[in-house]
């Protein structure tokens, strides 16, 4: 087979223009090599200019939610290239490293994160077949890779020789550290489901997407992945009134702008790890297998529906922040440890019996057994935050009225001395 | 085999070669376009616009390092959940039934750690 100009670009079209070239060029390591640096190119140039994207888009969002218009001047009238000339200005910025910093931490920070920012994005599914790399360890990896973001941190807050950065720095670990448990028990459940950890065959196997399966285990995957990322209501990584900035109080410049993507990146990689996960990635009613006349229009198709299902995620990650107050430093490990890890836990073994005693039941049978388990753990778990929420508040009014009657007290003694 | 282990990594050492690329790049660029002229005061760490007041670099309190210690034990946990989740058909009814047996052991020992008030913040 040789090469043929409409054939390349109608397999460009179609995205399975790797296939093409291999079938021309032969199927050699060498050729594989050339393919596999092109497509990382892709993905990594993808994230680095969605991001642009990403912050417009944000800013815009956020902008009409408090009633206001947001940019509107450089590029037209939606402000569509703000965010490249906030770049350019970026990079025009004096790079400074602060007197007394530890060079090496803080230098390394910024690239650290930057680097696992792009790495997750290797196992994401965009499309059947377009994948940077189907590992069987595909989740795992995940976990693996997000957690270096917390070394970074710890860099450098450690790095910058200033207290607020210090502060910032430990209170990020400690949250990014504790909302990694019930993120990953989380991510357990789908892996106890399609009995895979590889990204591609997780999103075979929903037959019926998982958020209907396992909607609580969604819904504690989304809080933690709020948290994980340090967007409100857990922005406490970065709260402007408490410690000034954080962690990168000392960053100016490009090197301020590297935590900035990356934070926009992994946000982006969140949504799209909860649309692969829970709601069937890229499939759509068998609409990703679609083939009209001689062109599989399948693929285009369904890089089309998991976009969308990733950026209605995203919309919502925007949603919260615009609406939401920031929760404080012992609501948020409490909310944590003695509500999403207790629950999470029951929640496996729950999943798992129901999976066990189901198991060799139709799949209809088997999701409403389990959402109906998923009900019941949410339910009595609500019950229970209820019952403590109460108690809690009786505790608090009993405190706010000793201390009142403590204060009217010597109020009582002056007016008898009369 | 082992060779087919590691030809599946080989776009991620490719997309982690490109990734420290782009992340020294940007550092780099701004580097090289960024003017120059640092003075003390610029220099000086931030502190509400005061001048610093000692080391930053100082002690810590212990409340962040129980968070650390409780993260350990959680993820040695979730070490051995992650293998069971995946082969959990394979393993049958003995497999759940060990699990069952793990998650309790551990679910008292966190109901410990929660009544001796390890969890309290403050």
């Amino acid at each position: 087979m040789s090469f043929n100009l409409v054939e390349f670009l109608k397999s460009l079209v179609s995205l399975t223009v790797f296939d093409y070239v291999r079938q021309v060029w032969g199927d050699t390591p060498g050729v594989e090599i050339v393919l596999d640096i092109i497509g990382v190119l892709v993905v990594s140039t993808f994230c680095l200019l969605i991001v642009i994207f990403l912050i417009w888009l944000e800013r815009k969002v956020i902008a009409r939610i408090q009633d206001r218009i947001g940019p509107n001047r450089v590029g037209g009238r939606y402000g569509l290239l703000q965010t490249v000339a906030d770049v350019l200005k970026l990079l025009t910025k004096e790079d400074i490293t602060p007197a007394g910093a530890d060079k090496v931490a803080y230098n390394l920070a910024p690239l650290t994160i930057v680097m696992a920012a792009l790495l997750m994005w290797a196992v994401m599914p965009f499309a059947p077949g377009v994948i940077g790399v189907d590992l069987n360890v595909g989740v795992f990896y995940v976990m693996a890779v997000s957690s270096v973001s917390v070394v970074s941190l710890l860099l450098a807050g450690w790095g910058s020789n200033n207290k607020y950065a210090l502060l910032g720095a430990f209170r990020s670990v400690a949250q990014l550290v504790s909302y990694e448990v019930p993120m990953i028990l989380s991510l357990l459940i789908p892996i106890l489901l399609a009995r895979s950890m590889s990204t591609e065959q997780i999103i075979a196997a929903q037959d019926v997407p998982f958020i209907i399966m396992a909607p609580l285990s969604a819904l504690i995957f989304f809080i933690s992945a709020l948290a994980e990322t340090g967007r409100t209501p857990f922005d406490l990584l970065e709260a402007e009134s408490e410690i000034v900035a954080g962690f990168h109080v000392e960053y100016g410049g490009m090197k301020f702008g590297m935590f900035f993507l990356a934070e926009f990146v992994s946000t982006l990689f969140m949504s799209g790890l909860f649309a692969t996960l829970y709601l069937g990635g890229y499939r759509f009613f068998g609409l990703e297998n679609l083939v009209i006349g001689d062109m599989e229009i399948g693929r285009l198709l369904g890089l089309i529906v998991f976009f969308v299902k990733m950026f209605t995620i995203y919309f919502i990650f925007i949603w919260i922040r615009g609406t939401l107050p920031r929760v404080r430093v012992d609501q948020l490990l409490n909310f944590n440890w003695k509500f999403l890890v207790p629950v999470t836990l029951v929640l496996i073994l729950v999943v798992a019996i129901l999976d066990k005693l189901a198991g060799g039941a139709g799949i209809w049978t088997r999701t409403v057994v389990q959402l109906v388990g998923n009900g019941v753990v949410g339910l009595v778990a609500l019950e229970l935050m209820r019952r403590a929420a109460r108690r809690y508040r009786r505790e608090q009014e009993a405190m706010v009225m000793t201390r009142r009657e403590l204060a009217s007290a010597p109020a009582e003694v002056t007016v008898s001395s009369h | 085999m082992d060779n087919q282990l590691l030809i599946t990594y080989l776009p991620i050492a490719v997309l982690l070669g490109i990734a420290l690329f782009l992340a020294v790049l940007l550092p780099v660029l701004s580097l090289s376009l960024g003017p120059k002229r640092p003075t003390f005061r610029k220099l000086s760490p931030y502190e509400s616009g005061m001048t610093p007041i000692g080391e930053a670099q100082r002690r810590l309190p212990v409340k962040f390092y129980r968070i650390a210690v409780l993260f350990i034990l959680f993820d040695v946990d979730i070490i051995l959940l992650v293998p069971w989740a995946v082969s959990f058909r394979r393993l049958g009814l003995y497999g759940l039934a060990a699990m069952l047996v793990f998650m309790f052991i551990f679910i008292l020992g966190d109901a410990w750690v929660w009544k001796k008030g390890v969890l309290e913040w403050d």
